[in-house]
């Protein structure tokens, strides 16, 4: 049986731990409905690129190459945007997210280099030896387009430049506020959605449909990896208030337990020490 | 006969009503859309986009994007766009100043297309700015180039 200050002390130690959770699962909770809030207000531009896309590439070939961002080459090296959290306490999100991708470069046949966004995941990549391209961290809780613009330029530039064939995008995808699923797709080149039939008419471009496509492109790829660190921001943040949930819960029942004990050890105390004083009495009498 | 114009940007959406004229900074120069405009996608450059619903005018700042004029509605994809009453008139100012002092630092030193694209975004925002207060607004042009649709 432990000593009953330790004990009283333990509790005043759980009890501020679960202070602490307690208080980090609601900041969490209000941190992921406001990244949540930011995806939501960027989906009509969203929708609106996507469909201005499927238009342009929907349009019959002009004989000349299509434009680089479309373009198929043969792979013989590619780039890999990996998205993790910059912190921890948030369930298994980041270690989901490392072992999706550590399973993702083994397969692939040709050498992957890492842009690595976020800390856990940049640690994770230079623990295992990856190449790493480029790392971002500390983008906030919120970021802008504007912060994210340099992880899609790395990406474009080394593109363009044909150091790399093929860039592929690594982020955790918020299902709901208890599931998260890594997901790793292809960024470039750039696959255009199908065409929606209801918005088959013949359009003017000006200057031409090209020059048009040709500055689309680019803002099509920063913007899908604006929504890949949104998307991210709101799976960390409802893992966070889960875990952070789970944590103050866990605290509660242990404080409940370790109560327990110290009242079972007090009681014993004070049987132990009528015992004396009753044997004292006896001895005393006898 | 008013269409639905939309102004979204990569965050959010800046703008959606019905209105009777539209006119944007389009790469080759100012372009008016009137109602039932033939379908169109131009891209956009730096300045002043210009609404008018009856009598009123409101104007919005973008920093280049795209049009897209379709048979339902009117989009404008901008990389930036700021409504008149969001401009910060000492900020733009600011943010002029600095392009400028840049770019007589020459090429050598700064980033000249960054302040170059600086320097535009501010100015846009500024006419935008002073095109609400009234003073020194610059006349739109708007009917005489407006391209009148099928």
């Amino acid at each position: 049986m432990p000593n009953i200050r330790q004990i009283r002390r333990r509790i005043r130690s759980v009890q501020s731990t679960a202070k602490i959770t307690n208080a980090m699962s609601m900041v969490a909770a209000s941190r992921m409905r406001r990244a949540q809030q930011r995806g939501l207000q960027g989906r009509p531009y969203a929708q609106q690129i996507r469909g201005v896309m499927s238009h342009l590439t929907a349009l019959p070939q002009t004989g000349e190459a299509p434009h680089p961002l479309l373009q198929q080459r043969p792979v013989q090296r590619i780039a890999y945007i990996h998205i993790t959290a910059d912190r921890g306490l948030c369930g298994a999100l980041n270690s989901n997210m490392n072992r999706a991708a550590h399973q993702f470069i083994a397969e692939q046949s040709a050498p992957v280099e890492v842009v690595a966004v976020g800390r856990r995941g940049r640690d994770f990549m230079a623990r295992t030896r990856r190449e790493l391209r480029a790392v971002f961290m500390d983008l906030g809780y919120l970021p802008s387009l504007l912060d994210t613009l340099a992880i899609s330029r790395v990406v474009m530039e080394d593109y363009e430049n044909g150091r790399v064939d093929q860039v592929y995008l690594g982020y955790s995808d918020f299902i709901n506020t208890v599931l998260q699923r890594p997901v790793i797709q292809r960024l470039i080149p750039v696959e255009p959605a199908p065409l929606e039939p209801l918005y088959n008419v013949e359009y003017i471009y000006e200057p031409s449909p090209e020059t048009v496509l040709g500055a689309l492109l680019p803002r099509y790829v920063e913007m899908l990896v604006y929504h890949a660190v949104l998307e991210h921001i709101a799976s960390e943040q409802s893992a966070r208030m889960v875990s952070m949930r789970n944590a103050t819960e866990n605290a509660k029942s242990m404080i409940e337990d370790l109560t327990l004990t110290y009242n079972k050890a007090r009681q014993e105390m004070i049987t132990k020490e009528l015992l004396d004083i009753v044997g004292g009495v006896a001895a005393l009498e006898g | 006969m008013p269409f639905r114009l939309e102004v979204v940007t990569a965050e959010r959406s800046v703008f959606s009503e019905d209105v009777d004229l539209v006119t944007v900074p389009g790469i080759d120069g100012e372009l008016g859309i009137l109602p039932h405009h033939a379908p169109l996608l131009t891209a956009l450059t730096y300045g002043e986009m210009v609404i008018r619903r009856g009598h009123e005018e409101t104007s919005i700042a973008i920093g280049g994007g795209f049009l897209e004029v379709r048979p339902d509605k009117v989009v404008v994809l901008a990389d930036m766009a700021e409504r008149a009453e969001e401009i910060d008139v000492s900020r733009a100012e600011a943010a002029r100043k600095r392009a400028e002092e840049q770019l007589t630092l020459g090429p050598a030193l700064v980033d000249t297309l960054r302040a170059e694209a600086a320097l535009r975004r501010a100015e846009a925002r500024l006419r935008v700015a002073r095109h609400r207060r009234g003073t020194g607004a610059p006349s739109t042009e708007a009917g005489m180039q407006a391209r009148a649709g099928d």
